[in-house]
């Protein structure tokens, strides 16, 4: 959306709100209230209320009785301290955020080498980049990771046929998600496949906007491609770029379905399972919903704090 | 690489262009071979997933693969999936989703509309608020209310009902709807809203005969995002609509492969396909209007 120029700053805004020429009224209109109130209901029944539920829960002890309607009582932090002293927890998190680490910088990276070879391709080479892109982007995630389970498939997969093909040694048998590496390199292969079209057409985008003379200039200046693009380009899209990375850290580690589905395939869960999945295995198969709810939380907060520069980003560049 | 070459050319012009056109040249056929690779790598598996769809059993159990149906051509997993009386049942799960994404759309829309215009065109107190509200309300990871809302659901009685699973759909498109539209509402210049009521439309004429028309792709592009959100989850869908006679579409594929322990492969190709290809179809037809040049030329023109 950055390429919306914002048009309104903040004085020609409030002109709105009087007649054009017309003397300037002072009074509080209530109009844009009465616009919000939908969403503002929505809002507040649908995410503040569960929200608020969430935080009452991870400081209750909460189990399948309770569920079914015996009161619960209060545990005060133990949720917490329980959650922060498991073991499983802390190699969970790890797990989460090394995946993340590479999958968001393996991402980012061909993402962007894709931008940059959209910009120098023909007209015709582009479209043809863009449909193929488009496709792996529209396809829903539980179909693609179905479709790439049946492709890395232990006897009948296209890639372990491949791979025999190409490297002459025998991959026919290998079971790509019993190993909790090899599995979470399957998932990192669907995320990155379905992940690259919306960073390459985002930074596609943003590097479109940079004059073409400046980066002539530089070149008649004598700067290499490598200079020209660390010195102009990534300056100029570097909002951009931070923007993306933050969503995709985000996309990342609160990545759900593909784990979900993809240990519905083959996969340990215990040595498979990230955030979203531990706190909803946590919660369904334990029936502890206090101490999910209690890493729900943790979660929630984790996400706020990674989140907390795009959201101070976003509201600057509203208030230009 | 042009460092090289920008000395050179200052004396003999005619060997460095020769000399640049020749590695342009080149440079050209290596992008696009890469272009192919990548277009290759992005399709192959929806390729793979309708070629198989296509096979009959024996073909898609065999040590080597086959490419491209030919002969083999057949649609029984289709039949299969769609009229196995042992399977979860197909029709339902489609009037479901549709019913399901409708809903979603209409009622998202609509609240995203009003709330858009109101922070788009309008200062008042608490704008500024409700922005930030909505940008958080983003980073709130749906998974780790799964088991809220699950509760939520279940004590206004809307397990396994459409409007229980929608009203969850709008409440996560939503902030994302809103703040997108905001963008396609601020970027209508107020000057022709200006303009038509100099010429004597009242405010709110102006607004329905002038910015309305133009919002329309905003309004697309954020309907399709809702469409797509709407079509494809599966995990709120999961806990909500459990009963056979409620599950959407996605849950029925989910069924489908624990019933035959993932081995039925062209069977579940089949199922893939029928969801996914209406989407990709629907996507790549109106993805040309998601960014809209209307609003840009709007002054101009």
């Amino acid at each position: 959306m950055s390429t919306i120029p914002i048009v309104a700053p903040g004085q020609s805004r409030e002109e709105s709100t009087t007649l054009p020429g017309g003397p300037r009224r002072r009074r509080p209109n209530f109009f844009p209230h009465a616009l919000l109130t939908p969403a503002l209901i929505v809002l507040l029944v649908l995410v503040g209320w569960p929200v608020v539920k969430l935080v009452i829960t991870s400081f209750q002890h909460f189990g399948r009785e309770q569920a079914f309607g015996k009161p619960a009582t209060w545990a005060g932090f133990q949720n917490y301290t329980k959650v922060l002293t498991d073991q499983s927890f802390w190699q969970m998190l790890e797990r989460s955020f090394a995946f993340m680490a590479v999958a968001v910088f393996v991402t980012m990276v061909l993402g962007t080498l894709v931008a940059l070879l959209m910009q120098r391709l023909s007209r015709g080479m582009r479209n043809l980049v863009s449909v193929g892109l488009l496709l792996a982007w529209a396809m829903p995630a539980l179909t693609s990771v179905i479709v790439w389970g049946w492709m890395f498939d232990t006897d009948y997969g296209v890639i372990n046929y491949l791979l025999t093909k190409v490297t002459g040694h025998n991959w026919v048998g290998h079971q790509w998600l019993l190993n909790p590496v090899s599995f979470f390199v399957v998932l990192g292969v669907i995320l990155v496949w379905q992940g690259v079209p919306f960073i390459a057409f985002t930074m596609y985008a943003g590097l479109s906007q940079i004059d073409g003379e400046i980066t002539e200039a530089a070149q008649i200046d004598g700067a290499s491609g490598w200079q020209r693009f660390w010195l102009i380009h990534v300056p100029h899209v570097k909002q951009v770029i931070l923007v993306l990375v933050v969503l995709s850290v985000i996309w990342d580690l609160r990545v759900f379905a593909q784990v979900y589905a993809l240990q519905g395939i083959g996969g340990i869960a215990e040595k498979t399972s990230t955030l979203g999945v531990w706190i909803y295995q946590k919660g369904s198969a334990t029936g502890d919903y206090g101490l999910s709810a209690a890493a729900a939380v943790i979660m929630v907060i984790m996400m706020l704090a990674i989140s907390f520069t795009y959201v101070r980003q976003t509201i600057e560049e509203d208030d230009q | 690489m042009s460092v090289a070459v920008a000395p050179v050319r200052a004396i003999r012009p005619t060997t460095a262009v020769n000399r640049q056109t020749a590695r342009s040249r080149w440079s050209r056929a290596v992008y696009n071979l890469i272009a192919v690779a990548i277009f290759i790598a992005s399709v192959f598996p929806v390729y793979w997933m309708i070629s198989s769809s296509f096979l009959p059993t024996n073909k898609v159990r065999a040590a080597t693969p086959t490419f491209f149906p030919g002969a083999d051509f057949t649609l029984r997993n289709y039949h299969s999936a769609i009229f196995d009386q042992a399977r979860a049942q197909f029709w339902p799960a489609l009037q479901n989703s549709l019913k399901v994404t409708l809903l979603t759309l209409v009622v998202t829309l609509a609240i995203a509309f009003l709330a858009s215009v109101a922070i788009g065109r309008f200062l008042f107190r608490g704008r500024k608020t409700f922005i930030i509200a909505i940008l958080v309300v983003q980073m709130i990871p749906g998974e780790a209310m799964m088991l809220t809302y699950f509760r939520l659901i279940d004590g206004v009685h809307g397990l396994n009902t459409i409007w229980g699973l929608g009203v969850i759909y709008i409440a996560t498109v939503l902030p994302f709807t809103i703040w997108t539209l905001r963008g396609f509402v601020t970027a209508v210049p107020k000057e022709l809203e200006h303009a038509a009521m100099i010429d004597g439309c009242s405010r709110g004429g102006a607004f329905w005969r002038i910015t309305f028309p133009l919002l329309a792709p905003g309004l697309v592009a954020t309907g399709i995002f809702a469409f797509i959100q709407a079509w494809n989850e599966f995990v709120m869908a999961l806990i909500i609509m459990s009963r056979p006679a409620a599950m959407t579409l996605p849950v029925w594929l989910r069924t489908f492969q624990q019933a035959t322990q993932a081995s039925d492969w062209g069977g579940l190709m089949a199922g893939s396909t029928l969801i996914a290809i209406p989407i990709v179809i629907f996507f790549l037809f109106v993805q040309g209007r998601m960014t809209g040049g209307l609003v840009s030329g709007a002054v101009k023109g």
